[in-house]
């Protein structure tokens, strides 16, 4: 029985529709076009000033030095940030999941807390927190005789000072889907072992690491994904420095597209991220495949 | 072999203490901040930028909280963000419309494109934020409320949610319904609206938070102080008031506090969406 008209259906996904072609599918293609071409301010002012330069964005951004080093920034993000936030979060649920008492459930909160709370605020928080002068960090490592640490000053320390606080942000969402994954594990599994005689860590590695395999994948794709594009913390903590040391290529597309008003050039920095993340999610896609084939 | 037991049980309960410790000191680390926080802002900036800092704060003043107000645009700026918030409760009445569609309907090209939704939940933002800025320019929206609002509106992510728990509500109270007369539309406000409140809370909470928060296009569209969301007036803040923690402090208690509240009397809703959601 269909007792609606064949255009209702429409009617209903029509508004959120509309909107995401306007704002999500049809960005793309035009963001690939502009990316072939030289508009900055003068085009947005009038068409007429705009000219297809072909790939030469494309060419120009690799032999920009800031890109290059934005490229390695991110790289570095994404190489210390995801084992990071994986073991922070696996390693706190795993404990939440193993404590029986009420308490363990309040600490669920506690450590979801971070990932709610507004980017921009954290980062002026912990800004004052890393200041060299009046943070409290350098205070507290003063109080043990440790000296003081240039934590947003120094180009390296500057990243995982970062990192750090991004590291703060992500455990709560993983650790929330790491917790779902370990209730869905059967409480069998684990008296067999114990009956066989295997112990905490035998179990671990064994049984819930094996079996936590997809959660771990899910968690491990979305963090690299999200460490590819990380943007606001450098942007208010740093604003990229000292010495670009902290640009990541999302900085440097915002930056040349909004500050500079180069928006070809910003496209052709933003094509090259998405084919980025495109290929690193199908590599990971391709591991995993294999992972199950054993 | 009694002792054998009991000893198994002393050696739990050790490590049970264990866990509890390590996570005692974890959440200490992880809520540090907000303590000092919270802490500044309360105090004058006098006492913030001493050598040695207080813990507690030894004078304690609201000044800074006015100082906002008063001779900063706050006021304008949470004006503005609670309207950017009840705009993004209209994207999430959009959201529901198209999962319940997805969810309830048979129509052509249904699954092709529920899959291009699924499909835009891969955009990474940083490829549509600049086409979307000259489609906004175009429309002659840029620095407008409109212009704001519109981009984020709604979300491929939401839908899907919508349509997963959608689809468990049965047919045959969707026929009833239509038996005795209500149109669809009314089918949809009256009976499945009611029937989806615990996705709705859900999704009412994410979508405040995400409202609230909202940095980035406020940030690119509006170029007027009067537009600009509590996000970019503390960014703003931090800019020119870059010594005064004690102010930078006030603002940033101002915007994580209600957000706070809200996580702690919903949180409940929240930790259980992601199993409703089949994250697992």
């Amino acid at each position: 029985m269909k007792s609606y008209s064949k255009t209702t259906p429409y009617l209903f996904i029509g508004p959120a529709l509309i909107l995401l072609a306007l704002f999500s599918l049809f960005p793309i293609v035009l963001a690939l076009v502009i990316s072939f071409t030289d508009i900055d301010l003068a085009g947005l002012a009038d068409y007429a000033n705009i000219s297809f330069i072909g790939l030469e964005n494309y060419v120009n951004i690799f032999k920009d030095p800031i890109f290059l080093k934005s490229i390695g920034n991110t790289l570095f993000y994404v190489v210390f940030g995801v084992p990071l936030v994986i073991a922070c979060s696996l390693g706190i649920a795993l404990l939440i999941n193993f404590g029986t008492a009420r308490i363990f459930k309040a600490f669920r909160l506690v450590f979801y807390m971070p990932s709610i709370t507004n980017v921009v605020a954290v980062a002026v928080v912990w800004t004052y927190l890393y200041n060299p002068q009046f943070g409290l960090f350098n205070y507290l490592l003063g109080l043990v005789g440790i000296p003081a640490i240039p934590w947003l000053q120094d180009p390296t320390i500057a990243k995982g000072s970062l990192i750090a606080l991004a590291v703060w942000r992500a455990i709560g969402v993983n650790m929330i889907i790491f917790l779902a994954a370990l209730q869905g594990i059967p409480k069998t599994y684990y008296e067999a072992a114990q009956l066989d005689g295997a112990n905490n860590w035998k179990q671990l590695t064994k049984i819930t690491i094996p079996l936590l395999r997809y959660a771990i994948f899910f968690v491990s794709i979305t963090t690299m994904i999200g460490w590819i594009q990380f943007f606001e913390e450098p942007f208010v903590m740093t604003k990229g420095g000292p010495l670009d040391s902290t640009t990541s290529v999302a900085l440097f597309i915002y930056r040349n597209g909004f500050q500079l008003s180069n928006f070809g050039y910003a496209a052709a920095g933003s094509f090259v991220l998405f084919i980025a993340i495109i290929i690193i999610t199908m590599i990971q896609f391709r591991l995993q495949k294999k992972d199950t084939d054993f | 072999m009694k002792t054998k037991v009991s000893d198994a049980k002393k050696a739990y309960r050790t490590q049970q203490w264990i866990a509890g410790i390590v996570l005692t000191l974890g959440g200490l680390l992880v809520a540090i901040p907000f303590i000092w926080m919270v802490l500044s802002a309360f105090k004058p900036e006098s006492e913030v930028l001493q050598l040695t800092p207080t813990l507690w704060p030894e004078t304690f003043t609201t000044e800074n909280f006015v100082y906002l107000f008063e001779n900063m645009n706050f006021g304008v700026y949470l004006k503005n963000t609670i309207i950017i918030v009840l705009c993004s409760f209209v994207g999430l009445f959009f959201n529901a419309m198209a999962g319940y569609a997805f969810a309830k309907y048979k129509f052509k090209g249904r699954d092709k494109l529920f899959y291009l939704v699924l499909a835009t939940m891969m955009i990474p933002g940083q490829v549509t934020m600049i086409p979307v800025y000259l489609i906004l320019n175009q429309m002659g929206l840029t620095n407008t409320m409109t212009g704001v609002v519109l981009p984020g509106l709604v979300g491929a992510f939401s839908i899907f949610l919508f349509r997963q728990f959608m689809s468990t509500i049965p047919d045959e109270l969707l026929e009833a319904a239509r038996l005795d007369g209500a149109s669809e539309f009314r089918v949809f406000i009256q009976l499945i609206l009611p029937i989806s409140k615990p996705i709705m809370a859900v999704q009412g909470i994410l979508t405040f938070i995400a409202g609230w928060n909202s940095f980035l296009w406020p940030l690119i569209i509006a170029n007027d102080e009067s537009l600009y969301t509590l996000s970019v007036g503390l960014n703003l803040l931090k800019g020119q008031y870059g010594g005064n923690f004690a102010l930078q402090m006030a603002g940033s208690t101002f915007m994580v506090v209600p957000i706070v509240i809200i996580f702690i009397i919903f949180q409940k809703h929240i930790i259980e969406g992601y199993t409703i959601s089949g994250m697992k």
